[in-house]
């Protein structure tokens, strides 16, 4: 082969180089989430943990169709208290807080859901409180 | 050789009368293509059925509105208390800007809301107070048929033209369709122009149009809307099934002469006036 001496340690240093962020921080796993349990203390949630982690956002499609065109706008009762279906009207009682909450997993994820461009979490609608 | 051309003859005459018998046939056979044929011939002076231009009776429950002007003259802070009663129910924004406000129930003079009404010599009352002005919850909507994403629908159960916010794409065809100028087209952002939050009810975004929607929400948990009940007990605006012979909204309509917003367009507004 000509120019050995050049190619070998050019082609180790191009190497080295288009792998570098595995060097870097490939061992390192990004922390992952931890989304903060209710501040209320709520234990039960209106699925199983594990369902709610995969099919969250399907569920709220659902609950929207639901309530929107199905004219089912029946109440869910977990443990005794009774929720109407929706994000502000039932999640949200319990998981308040936006920030510690859905954006957690929403950020590690990288996805960007727009429900709060409409739906307003508790700290929104305690900044104009309503009167009536 | 012969004998094959003979049957061809005759298979080609006999699908000849067939062809042009047929149409003939069915004529015979079916019934009048046309509704007013039918009726004009079982009796020449039929009365039309009941509603406006010959409206035909929906089935089912269908909700509606009678709004009675004359209580809105004798309490003229009436009609202001209905609307605020709207406008913080439904997070509306307040937008100073005739362009981009957002309406669900307003005020607009008797010109502007039945313009095919003569407007000479006029009533004081109706030329000097505003009348309360709202989405006609059509029976035959035109706004539902032009909305390309099924975003705006009417509930079958009620009647209800309601609108699903998140399907929504801001084209706007509704609001070119209704004839009644009930949409309103979100331009900008409303968050910063509402006043006061209700917690229980959304607010909307950057474009996509809005318009009252009888309170369905409240509906749901056994309310009456929020401008009916701001109204309470003053019988200004009377809510209920239209098709239910026994409701109090059809006790009304039985008893006073009331009118529609251009009923003529044939789509079947929900609201009834009494001026």
């Amino acid at each position: 082969m000509y120019n050995k001496g050049t190619i070998i340690p050019g082609l180790v240093i191009f190497v080295l180089l288009v792998t570098s962020p595995i060097w870097f921080n490939g061992f390192k796993a990004a922390t992952p989430p931890k989304p903060e349990l209710p501040p209320g203390g709520e234990k039960k949630c209106v699925m199983p943990k594990e369902y709610m982690r995969d099919n969250h956002m399907k569920l709220l499609n659902d609950w929207r169709d639901n309530v929107l065109r199905d004219e089912e706008r029946v109440l869910v009762t977990v443990e005794g208290k009774t929720y109407r279906k929706g994000l502000q009207m039932a999640c949200m009682q319990c998981h308040s807080n936006k920030e510690k909450f859905c954006d957690t997993c929403h950020t590690y994820a990288d996805v960007n859901p727009y429900c709060w461009d409409c739906h307003l979490t508790p700290k929104e609608a305690a900044s104009k409180e309503d009167t009536h | 050789m012969d004998k094959q051309r003979r049957n061809f003859l005759k298979i080609a005459s006999v699908t000849a009368l067939a062809g042009i018998g047929a149409p003939a046939l069915i004529r015979l056979s079916s019934t009048a293509a046309l509704a007013s044929e039918h009726v004009a011939a079982a009796n020449p002076v039929a009365k039309p059925s009941k509603g406006a231009h010959g409206e035909s009776a929906s089935t089912g429950m269908r909700l509606g509105m009678v709004i009675d002007m004359r209580k809105f003259v004798d309490d003229p802070k009436l009609l202001n208390k209905a609307i605020d009663a709207c406008n913080s129910v439904h997070n509306i924004p307040q937008i100073d800007n005739r362009k981009s406000e957002i309406k669900w129930i307003w005020k607009a003079p008797f010109e502007n809301v039945f313009p095919e009404q003569s407007q000479y010599h006029t009533a004081h009352n109706v030329e000097n107070y505003p009348f309360a002005v709202l989405c006609n919850h059509c029976d035959d909507p035109p706004c539902v048929r032009a909305c390309p994403t099924q975003a705006t629908f009417r509930v079958k159960g009620n009647g209800i033209i309601a609108m699903d916010f998140h399907r929504c794409i801001g084209c706007r065809f509704c609001m070119a369709a209704c004839p009644y100028g009930a949409r309103s087209f979100n331009w900008e952002d409303p968050r910063p122009y509402i006043k006061k939050y209700n917690p229980d009810f959304p607010s909307r975004m950057r474009g996509v149009v809005e318009k009252c929607n009888f309170c369905g929400e409240r509906l749901a948990l056994g309310q009456e809307p929020a401008c009916v009940e701001a109204c309470k007990g003053t019988g200004a605006m009377v809510f209920g099934d239209l098709n239910d012979a026994q409701s109090k909204i059809r006790q009304v309509l039985d008893k006073e002469f009331t009118i529609q917003r251009n009923a003529s367009l044939g789509t079947k507004p929900s609201v009834f006036y009494i001026v």
